[in-house]
């Protein structure tokens, strides 16, 4: 009795019912779930403020929830191969933080100091998780109290000139492109977005990815070098942070020491609503989108009503837990 | 009247029936032994008398009365007491620890240890215990419980000899006492050796139950697979020759009689000269051991899992010594592994799991050539014959699908040369059937095969060739016509060194 | 190979064995000689001035909620979970102590706290129990449980406030009989004396340890493996609501941010102190001196002039190099 699966004889489907059938469809498809939820959460909104839905609330939704799909991206990426980054707001600060403080060197260096900060970071963490095998929760844990306390000793040797956030990402930020409707962020949104879904589904890399994340004893045998993947993907995660960071003081336009903390707990709740497996293995980017937007809007719906602050985080706290729970029923099945 | 009965047992998970219908009648006073395939459900029923998991319908009667086995409390509290085949002791408390999480009398465990003349530091953690103690611990643990039914789950399974002489002793006599054993096992000579009666399952279904008796085991085995063994030679004969599927092999034909691989005086256990033997391409040879007697540590180091602390490689000609397993698949050399969950990556389709080698390098990270991927993964199931229906996770296919993806991936990669540690172990016999003749037709293409099963009659069926493994040396080597199972057997005890007829 | 090892079967130990228990305890060993290192080298950047009860006191006081949070994640840690919500939960005792303590009585002030104990367990046994019932890996529960807690603070008290008998408080920051003896000294040594030793060298202690080794095991032990899971995240609850009620005798005050950096640095106490995030290793008396540990080297910073974010820092790196070495002292043992 040693080994955990039954091998049986195979035999063919029963014929199932309608209900069943249907039911089972849409848990099949959890994006269309989603999206339900996501209309409703807008009804919701528009009825507790007539006039809610306008095109210039699609912008607005679009900008914020644009920072928060960068880390989630990032964090999407690490889940799938079973680990956890609990340094992306650390990241996302830091970046945001010394790009505000070397902008006078112009903007291009500015941005590209931003993205040096995500990929000294992300080395460090892959190195550490993925050659020295530390735990995800503790590296990254151990990672954001450097990162954090790095910045604010140095903070001022950050800063050459006065800080101030560029132009262009100011306007990249919070401007627009279409009507009111269209950020500009979703310039360099949509084809991140992009890159990511394609490269997730069409890549070798992607295909990896999933296979680290379900089984590393199979991949190694298969011959894949694990600690690769696992050093690429922390590197990915933390530049999408740092990316992430530089949109955010963009929208906020005002640079101080903790400022993307607030979205370190919904990077990780966006991707366990949009459907990506804690445990790696099954998942993906498109769900996340929907899980960040979700976020947004649900936070936009607390202030309508109005709720204190109090009441909003724990309702905030009950739905992320409701939602991540008919996950965890939906793929039950057997 | 009987103290266990089973009647009509049945449980599905879904739209796979893992018991179509299971009896069992187990009397007081008698060791009764359980036997199938792998697949014929005989775990199922093990799991739902032990309480792991509940049947969905039939009923089970204990001493007459009717009973619902929930959990393995309840299993206990109707008398029964499972002694696992890998023991169910807390690596990380001690146990006396043990014990007293599952509430048994320390004394009397102790009791039956002194019985059975063993000695053991209760304070010591069981993780630094070696398998065999920790096996005779569960025991004795069991017994202290005084069970009315003591259910022995493979028991002997990687048990040295003499232990395995003090648990028959031991099942003698609590049957003695008028209490029962059921004795779950697949060693035949075991079982008609020490068991007063048998119930055989097969497909789900108890086929039959007989009193087993030595020499008769051919008479098992028949209502085991349904077949007789001169019926599944055939069988596999007839598969390999018939078909025409072309199989990919990476290699160019070389002609048969280059050693594809060679291995020498390769330390794996106690002696110091090791194993050398050499395989050539276009050749299935086999590797016939018992249990643990360095045939692991020869596929490990064969695979670049680990290296040999002496003696050399070679393959094709160039020094051979793998870091990892990607050294040793960059070599052509590929592992097929009993385990299949080590091999398997349950929630991604069967075309993911299929495709899995090809992307194994920095290199290949890019964009996948989708038509290639197609043409090879297709090839890959056709040579296979896989069942495609449950095509979203590779979780949810039968054992024996899931093994023939394992043996699919290096098809669809292309390799050298195929290492198979025990690849139909607790597969159905079709799949068997299915795999053993795929392994046929690679050597034909020119594929070299290095087969270790530890079903030594299967030896014959597919190898040209075997070589014998005795702790950690090579105790007989000789053609497929002359690898029968008594040969086999005095050569795996290490008696008389058996050499192939010059 | 018939018999198997050593010694004899006699009942427990069959003496005192020094060197299993160096290699069992060691890692617990290795920590309290880590803090008493530490304390040396506070006093040593203390110089001139010379270091005195007045001194270690403060190093307890300021550790105190630390340590107990530290304690309540070690339970859950060993039982195979976690719980990243136990620095609000630290925070909700906190304010709801200080509104209710205030004008208080000392009599009525430890009723409220006995009270509270009782509050604490319930809130962990409820996220406990939501882990369970609904199958969502712990990680995510507690964390969105952290939002409702946080929030339940926030209700009870918007901004720091509230208060609680000096009595009361003298118990976190007073002394015990003698000056060098720290009040919170003893309660730390009798809550693990009365509250955790008991449980942990009998059927219940054994029963977490075994969720946490082997889960499938235990089952297969006889555990029920629910209860016991929810048990741990309750005793944790009692552990984090002596943290709470020890910020509000070390402060005086309770405020909803109480919690702030305890939840992570409780995760860092309990690896630093030996305990394995995998669950069934370690115990709770080497975080307890991790927690002091961690709480000392930025004191220390302090004295020597250097920049206490670099407490942060060091924190930190301390964390990912300690574990790093586990990592690769146990790949060593592997191969």
């Amino acid at each position: 009795m040693s080994a955990a699966t039954t091998t049986t004889p195979e035999e063919l489907e029963p014929r199932p019912n309608r209900a069943r059938a249907a039911s089972l469809w849409i848990l099949d498809r959890p994006l269309i779930m989603l999206g339900v939820i996501l209309v409703l959460l807008l009804i919701a909104c528009q009825i507790a403020s007539p006039g809610y839905m306008s095109a210039e609330r699609i912008g607005t939704i679009l900008q914020f929830s644009a920072p928060l799909a960068f880390l989630a991206a990032g964090q999407t990426l690490v889940m799938l191969t079973a680990g956890i980054d609990l340094s992306v707001a650390a990241t996302a600060t830091a970046a945001a933080y010394i790009m505000a403080g070397q902008a006078s060197r112009g903007t291009a260096t500015a941005l590209g100091i931003a993205i040096l900060v995500g990929l000294i970071v992300g080395l460090i963490n892959g190195v550490g998780i993925g050659v020295f095998r530390v735990n995800p929760l503790i590296m990254t844990l151990g990672m954001a109290s450097i990162v954090s306390g790095y910045l604010t000793v140095s903070a001022q040797s950050f800063v050459t000139g006065v800080p101030l956030v560029p132009d262009f990402v100011r306007e990249l930020a919070v401007g627009n492109l279409i009507g009111a409707a269209i950020p500009k962020s979703l310039l360099l949104w949509a084809p991140v977005a992009a890159l990511i879904l394609l490269g997730l589904r069409y890549s070798g890399y992607g295909r990896t990815l999933y296979a680290v994340g379900d089984n590393p004893v199979a991949c190694r045998l298969a011959g894949v070098r694990v600690w690769q993947v696992l050093l690429v993907t922390y590197i990915l995660c933390s530049v999408l942070a740092a990316i992430g960071g530089v949109l955010y003081v963009g929208v906020v336009n005002a640079a101080d020491l903790q400022l993307v903390s607030p979205y370190l707990l919904p990077s990780v709740a966006a991707v366990v609503i949009g459907g990506t497996s804690i445990f790696g293995g099954i998942g993906g980017y498109s769900g996340t989108i929907l899980g960040a937007i979700i976020l947004v809007v649900l936070d936009s719906l607390l202030t309508l009503l109005n709720a204190s602050q109090a009441f909003k985080q724990i309702l905030y706290g009950f739905i992320i837990l409701a939602l991540a729970w008919l996950y965890a029923t939906s793929t039950k099945r057997v | 009247m009987p103290f266990l009965e089973v009647q009509n047992v049945a449980k599905r998970y879904g739209p796979v029936v893992a018991l179509k219908s299971a009896d069992l009648v187990v009397e007081p006073g008698e060791v009764h032994a359980l036997l199938g395939a792998n697949g014929a459900g005989k775990s199922t029923l093990v799991k739902i008398l032990t309480g792991v998991i509940r049947h969905d319908s039939g009923t089970i009667t204990v001493d007459g009365k009717p009973v619902r086995i929930g959990s393995p409390e309840g299993a206990r509290k109707v008398g029964f007491a499972p002694v696992f085949q890998d023991p169910a002791m807390l690596p990380d408390l001690t146990v006396a620890q043990n014990l007293r999480l599952t509430r048994t009398d320390i004394g009397a465990t102790r009791e039956w240890l002194d019985r059975m003349e063993l000695t053991v530091d209760l304070t010591e953690m069981t993780a630094d215990l070696p398998l065999p103690t920790l096996r005779m611990l569960d025991l004795a643990r069991a017994l202290a419980r005084d069970p009315q039914l003591l259910m022995l789950d493979e028991i002997t399974a990687a048990l040295p000899s003499d232990l395995a002489e003090k648990v028959f002793a031991v099942m003698r006599e609590w049957r003695d006492r008028g209490r029962s054993v059921l004795f779950i096992s697949h060693r035949l000579a075991e079982v008609t050796a020490n068991c007063d009666r048998a119930s055989v399952l097969r497909d789900g279904r108890t086929v039959g139950t007989l009193v087993p008796k030595s020499g008769e085991e051919e008479k098992i085995v028949e209502l085991m697979l349904g077949t007789t063994r001169s019926e599944l030679a055939e069988s596999i004969g007839a598969d390999s020759g018939g078909e025409a599927t072309v199989v990919e092999a990476t290699a160019p034909k070389v002609a048969v009689g280059e050693p594809q691989l060679e291995v020498r005086n390769l330390v794996v256990g106690d002696d110091a000269d090791g194993i050398s033997f050499e395989l050539r391409a276009g050749e299935i040879l086999g590797v016939a051991a018992l249990e643990g007697q360095g045939q692991d540590l020869l596929f490990d180091y064969l695979a670049g899992q680990r290296r040999p602390s002496g003696g050399e490689m070679v393959v094709a000609g160039r020094p051979f010594s793998p870091r990892t397993p990607f050294e040793a698949i960059r070599s052509g050399v590929v592992l097929v592994p009993a385990d299949r969950m080590l091999a398997l990556l349950p929630q991604r389709p069967i075309r993911e799991n299929i495709a899995s080698p090809l992307y194994n390098r920095v290199s290949r990270w890019g964009p996948i050539n989708r038509r290639d991927e197609t043409r090879r993964v297709q090839k890959a199931i056709d040579a296979l014959s896989i069942d495609t229906r449950a095509q979203r996770q590779a979780r949810r296919l039968s054992g024996g699908n899931q093994q023939k993806l394992t043996i699919a991936r290096w098809l669809a990669a292309g390799f050298t040369t195929m290492l198979c540690f025990d690849p139909t172990r607790g597969i159905d016999v079709g799949t068997k059937r299915q795999i053993y003749a795929l392994l046929r037709e690679l050597a034909e293409a020119g594929a070299a095969v290095l087969l270790f099963t530890s079903e030594l009659p299967e030896i014959q069926l597919v190898c040209d060739r075997t070589i014998v493994v005795y702790r950690g040396a090579v105790t007989g080597e000789m053609p497929a016509s002359e690898a029968d199972e008594p040969a086999l057997l005095k050569a795996a005890h290490g008696l008389g060194k058996v050499e192939a007829a010059a | 190979m018939t018999t198997v090892d050593e010694a004899s079967t006699t009942v427990g130990r069959r003496g005192f064995d020094a060197r299993r228990v160096a290699i069992r305890h060691g890692w617990t060993i290795g920590v309290y000689v880590l803090l008493v290192l530490l304390v040396i080298g506070y006093a040593w950047a203390l110089a001139p001035v010379a270091f005195t009860s007045f001194d270690l006191g403060s190093i307890v006081i300021g550790a105190l909620p630390l340590v107990f949070a530290a304690m309540a994640q070690s339970v859950i840690v060993i039982s195979g979970g976690i719980d990243l919500s136990l620095g609000v939960m630290v925070a909700v005792i906190n304010v709801i102590a200080a509104s209710l303590m205030e004008h208080q009585s000392f009599a009525t002030s430890l009723l409220i706290a006995f009270g509270l104990m009782v509050v604490g367990v319930v809130i962990g046994a409820i996220n406990g129990g939501l882990v369970v019932l609904t199958g969502v890996p712990d990680i995510v529960v507690t964390l969105a449980m952290s939002f409702v807690w946080g929030g339940v603070a926030l209700v009870i008290m918007r901004t720091p406030g509230g208060g609680a008998p000096n009595a009361f408080q003298s118990l976190g920051t007073g002394t015990f009989i003698s000056a060098w003896i720290p009040s919170g000294a003893v309660i730390i040594a009798l809550v693990l004396a009365a509250a955790w030793l008991p449980l942990r060298w009998r059927r219940p202690g054994f029963a977490i340890f075994a969720i946490g080794s082997n889960r499938d095991r235990a089952y297969l032990s006889g555990v029920n493996v629910a209860q016991t899971r929810v048990m741990a995240y309750a005793i944790g609850g009692f552990f984090a609501a002596m943290g709470g009620l020890a910020a509000t005798a070390t402060t005086g005050i309770g405020t909803p941010y109480a919690g702030n950096f305890i939840t992570l640095n409780s995760v860092a106490a309990v690896v630093l102190g030996g305990v394995s995030l995998a669950g069934g290793k370690g115990g709770v008396v080497g975080p307890v001196a991790a927690a002091l540990c961690l709480t000392l080297v930025p004191s220390i910073m302090v004295f020597q002039g250097i920049d206490p974010n670099y407490g942060q820092v060091i924190q930190g790196a301390l964390i990912v190099v300690v574990v790093m070495i586990g990592g690769l002292l146990l790949l060593r043992e592997r191969s």
